[in-house]
């Protein structure tokens, strides 16, 4: 079939390489040859791994899975920046129209304390699991709700919930911190469900656990530099955070378990 | 092979209510004493293993992502169905059957439909109650909008991204019973074999995609909620890591395959630009709400979309469907799409795609009211084509997107394995020959959140389940098999990737087994397929080592089923001597070129029973009639 755009392009890749969690990893330079201006980034991967097999060379392993920027999978920073240089966009919808021919891109894991490589640009992630486990839901089982209707949230309220809760938990936001801090993602969780009047019943707790968690996990501090919020592929507000330190403050004078 | 529905007698309206109450009860003492694995996390496995920990069964829940929330679920876009008649426009449980029904061109089991369609006003409830943030009217109720196939509002929707929504609902469920001790998740874990003790599903073998090792979990049941298998065309909307592995060695382990070549092809995707592609971009049905698909009524036609004036443009679903318009169910949509292409008339630079537009649209409601409603996925439109929405049509064009078919199940849910539970796309039971839009995610849900904690229940307190652990024999025999096939996938080391395969494999497939099929192509695609799959045996290279992640590797267990179960999904077209929903066969046409179905000869489920040999596939068809009691076996018509 025809290409729309048949322009190619050759590009200079460093790219991180580690065998296991315990190697000490290196830059390997790697050439990606005729590359086309409308493949993602990580169908660039894709044709250079390829070509990789076929040489008999290992591969280079990364994370991915829906290709459409929901499923939070992909995870690499690209010439310094967490998914790319494009604003609002993870790796996996970022195109090589945006990078020019001879170009030379450094591709990193996900870096941070809390965040281990596993192999090359794949980290383990489980600690953003942990966070939500200890309390980013509203505990209501089966067959326990009343009719949906039945309790009206304004629509504001409604959209608030709902720009805090786009979160895709893709670490961005750690990986873009100084301090490797989970801030961002905690307080879009602690956001989404302290707006709505379900989340009224256990908002204290769950700020509280959640929180206690995220340091428990090795992640760092916030130093309010909004980092984090300029490389989130969902462009998750900085506001969330001094949102989140009221709640946090509001909930440690009332409650000291 | 006996196949039996287990459908309980009595009134439709009735019989779920009847069945609830004559199901056996495990009580609460006892549940904690059973183990039941789940494998997978999108919206039925998370659902399912939130509820059975909640009653208080010991869960073990395994999924191949790194972390739950990214199972697949998570992309759907649109909305979810339910029954609330919240609009006041005369929708209730029987139209909702009713329109599941007609839209699965009578293919499906009046009883599993009736049963979704009466829990899916519990499902927004649930999710409601769980922070789902659903849109809301600014009196602070529920929105709903129009989904195809349904002359009513009955769809719920977060912006364009329902399916996240919903998702982290269940994901969330379920971690609280992570941290409770109830669900013992386990990530990174692919499962590889069914294990069974005396012919009862007793647990699973599962690689560690870590560390490479081969893991066995015992349980007292099992249940699969591992999703569709789209993938098999290489091209499609599903995620990359979207596999049949579970259920297709399900299958060859005596689970039987039902209607497998039921596929729908979602008529507004993105159009396949380039041999580098490596997966297709769904653009939500609910755009077709305000977008007008057309084509230039001359073949050829080489000008700007703007510049072709109305009267020479084709807007030919409103023209051939007057009463259902653009929003006709994806299986009509995308076969006219493809009538207009191959009548010369399709646009872009490959000629391969339809025009949706928003112009008209835009000037009755603004670009803010647009954007609003649709702006997530006008953006995703733009990265990836480069092109501007808001300014020049969206061209789109059907892709593969959903599986209709899947591991056949009775009402229970349960496969021709006792003891294996089947839920969501990986069953076959409720969308018949096309499923309607919004409606995947209801089904997902209503199998876990509703369903299954009622059913396992009623499995466990009326089987004998002798005490079975990992010692057992059975497992390390399946241990052996399964890393006997590995060494022998690892140990080719030909000339070709494993992508090279699949990609040749999902050309086959689309060209022969896709949107429009007929007797001479079917029976190519067998001789085709089976070629390949002997090329794959004999030339695959798997770099990297079996010890270890290694992503080459886990491609080719899941290319090698694939490679089964297309062939299958051809001979399953191939018997099936009508045309119905999805499945399209040439010969099978009313004169204006809709699908003809025949209820003398094939109202019926096909149940494929595995009956290979090593190195030769063979199956058995075996039916389970259908019968429709409550709703007219009718033409299904749109127009």
């Amino acid at each position: 079939m025809a290409s729309a755009n048949s322009k190619k392009i050759n590009l200079k890749l460093k790219v991180w390489r580690q065998k296991t969690r315990e190697d000490a990893g290196r830059f390997e330079e790697i050439s990606a040859q005729e590359i086309p201006v409308d493949a993602s980034f990580l169908e660039m991967m894709d044709i250079v791994n390829n070509r990789l097999i076929k040489e008999g060379r290992d591969p280079i392993a990364f994370d991915h899975d829906c290709r459409e920027g929901i499923c939070g999978s992909c995870s690499m920073v690209i010439n310094g920046n967490p998914h790319g240089p494009e604003r609002g966009t993870a790796t996996c919808q970022l195109h090589m129209r945006k990078f020019h021919d001879a170009q030379e891109i450094v591709v990193e894991p996900f870096r941070a304390t809390a965040f281990p490589v596993i192999k090359d640009l794949s980290v383990d992630r489980t600690a953003f699991d942990r966070i939500i486990a200890a309390g980013g839901y509203v505990s209501v089982n089966t067959g326990n709700a009343p009719d949906a209707n039945a309790l009206p949230v304004p629509k504001e309220k409604a959209d608030d919930a709902f720009n805090s809760a786009t979160c895709i938990g893709c670490g961005a936001c750690v990986a873009a911190c100084a301090n490797s801090s989970a801030m961002l993602f905690v307080s879009a969780k602690v956001n989404h469900l302290a707006v709505l009047p379900q989340g009224e019943p256990e908002r204290e707790r769950r700020v509280l656990r959640m929180m206690q968690t995220m340091e428990d996990s090795g992640f760092g501090n916030c130093s309010n530099t909004g980092a984090c919020s300029l490389a989130c592929p969902k462009e998750i507000s900085f506001e969330n955070i001094a949102r989140m330190n009221a709640e946090y403050m509001k909930a440690s004078i009332k409650r000291r378990d | 092979m006996k196949l039996d529905a287990k459908t309980p007698s009595g009134p439709i309206a009735e019989k779920w209510s009847k069945h609830k109450f004559e199901m056996k009860l495990v009580n609460p003492a006892n549940k904690r004493k059973h183990t039941v694995i789940v494998v997978g996390t999108g919206l039925a496995g998370a659902s399912a293993s939130a509820t059975m920990a909640e009653l208080g069964y010991n869960v073990v829940t395994l999924c191949m992502h790194e972390s739950p929330r990214r199972a697949h679920s998570i992309a759907a876009q649109g909305g979810i169905n339910a029954a609330k008649n919240y609009q006041n426009d005369g929708d209730s449980v029987h139209r909702l059957f009713y329109d599941t029904i007609k839209g699965g061109d009578f293919r499906a089991r009046e009883s599993n439909v009736h049963r979704l369609a009466e829990i899916s006003p519990n499902i927004i409830d649930q999710c409601v109650a769980q922070g789902v943030p659903f849109a809301r009217e600014y009196g602070g109720t529920l929105s709903n909008r129009s989904f195809g196939g349904a002359q009513v509002s009955r769809t719920f929707y977060a912006r364009g991204q329902t399916g996240q929504q919903l998702l982290i609902g269940a994901y969330q469920a379920m971690m609280r019973q992570v941290d409770a001790g109830g669900v013992k998740l386990f990530t990174r874990r692919e499962v590889m074999d069914i294990v069974l003790v005396d012919g009862v599903a007793r647990g699973v073998l599962a690689r560690n995609l870590v560390t490479g090792e081969l893991e066995s979990y015992a349980a007292d049941a099992v249940i699969l909620a591992t999703g569709g298998y789209g993938n098999v065309f290489f091209h499609s909307t599903n995620a990359k890591m979207s596999n049949a592995t579970a259920i297709w060695r399900a299958h060859r382990r005596g689970a039987a395959f039902a209607n497998p070549c039921f596929t729908q092809i979602h008529p507004t995707c993105i159009p396949h630009s380039g041999d580098y592609q490596s997966k297709l971009t769904l653009m939500s049905e609910s755009l077709r709400n305000d977008g007008r698909c057309w084509v230039p009524k001359t073949p050829g036609d080489q000008r700007p979309p703007e510049q072709i004036p109305d009267d020479e443009r084709d807007y030919y679903l409103e023209r051939v469907y007057p009463s259902f318009g653009n929003l006709a169910p994806r299986d009509v949509a995308s076969r006219q799409a493809k009538f207009r292409v191959d009548e010369g008339r399709g646009v872009g630079p490959t000629k391969v795609a339809v025009y949706l537009d928003f112009r008209d649209a835009i000037k009755r409601l603004g670009e803010k009211i647009v954007s609003e409603r649709y702006g997530n996925l006008f953006d995703m439109y733009e990265k990836i084509t480069g092109d501007n929405p808001y300014k020049v049509p969206m061209r789109i064009y059907p892709a593969v997107h959903y599986t209709m078919g899947g591991l056949w199940v009775d009402y229970n849910l349960m496969s021709t394995i006792p003891g294996l539970h089947v839920l969501g796309e990986a069953n076959f039971s409720d969308h018949g020959a096309n499923r309607l839009g919004a409606s995947a995610l209801m089904q997902g849900l209503a199998d876990g959140y509703f369903v299954i904690p009622y059913t396992i229940g009623h499995y466990l307190a009326g089987t004998p389940l002798p005490k079975v652990d990992t010692q057992h024999e059975a497992f390390r025999a399946a241990r052996a098999e399964i890393q006997g096939g590995i060494d022998r996938l690892m140990a080719l080391k030909g000339s070709r990737t494993v992508d090279d395969f699949h990609r040749a494999l999902g050309t086959i497939m689309w060209d022969q087994v896709g949107m429009s099929r007929t007797d001479v192509g079917l029976k190519k695609a067998i001789q085709d397929i089976q070629k390949l799959r002997s090329e794959f045996y004999e030339d695959v290279r798997i770099s990297g080592e079996k010890s270890y992640i290694n992503p080459e590797l886990e491609k080719a267990g899941r290319v090698a089923d694939f490679l089964e179960l297309g062939e299958l999904m051809a001979r399953d077209a191939l018997e099936r001597k009508e045309s119905c929903g999805g499945h399209f066969r040439e010969e099978y046409q009313t004169p204006d070129n809709e699908a003809l179905r025949d209820d003398e000869n094939f109202c019926h489920v096909a149940a494929w029973e595995y009956a290979g040999q090593p190195g030769r596939t063979n199956w058995n068809r075996h039916i389970e009639p259908l019968s429709f009691e409550n709703v007219k076996l009718a033409t299904r018509s749109y127009k």
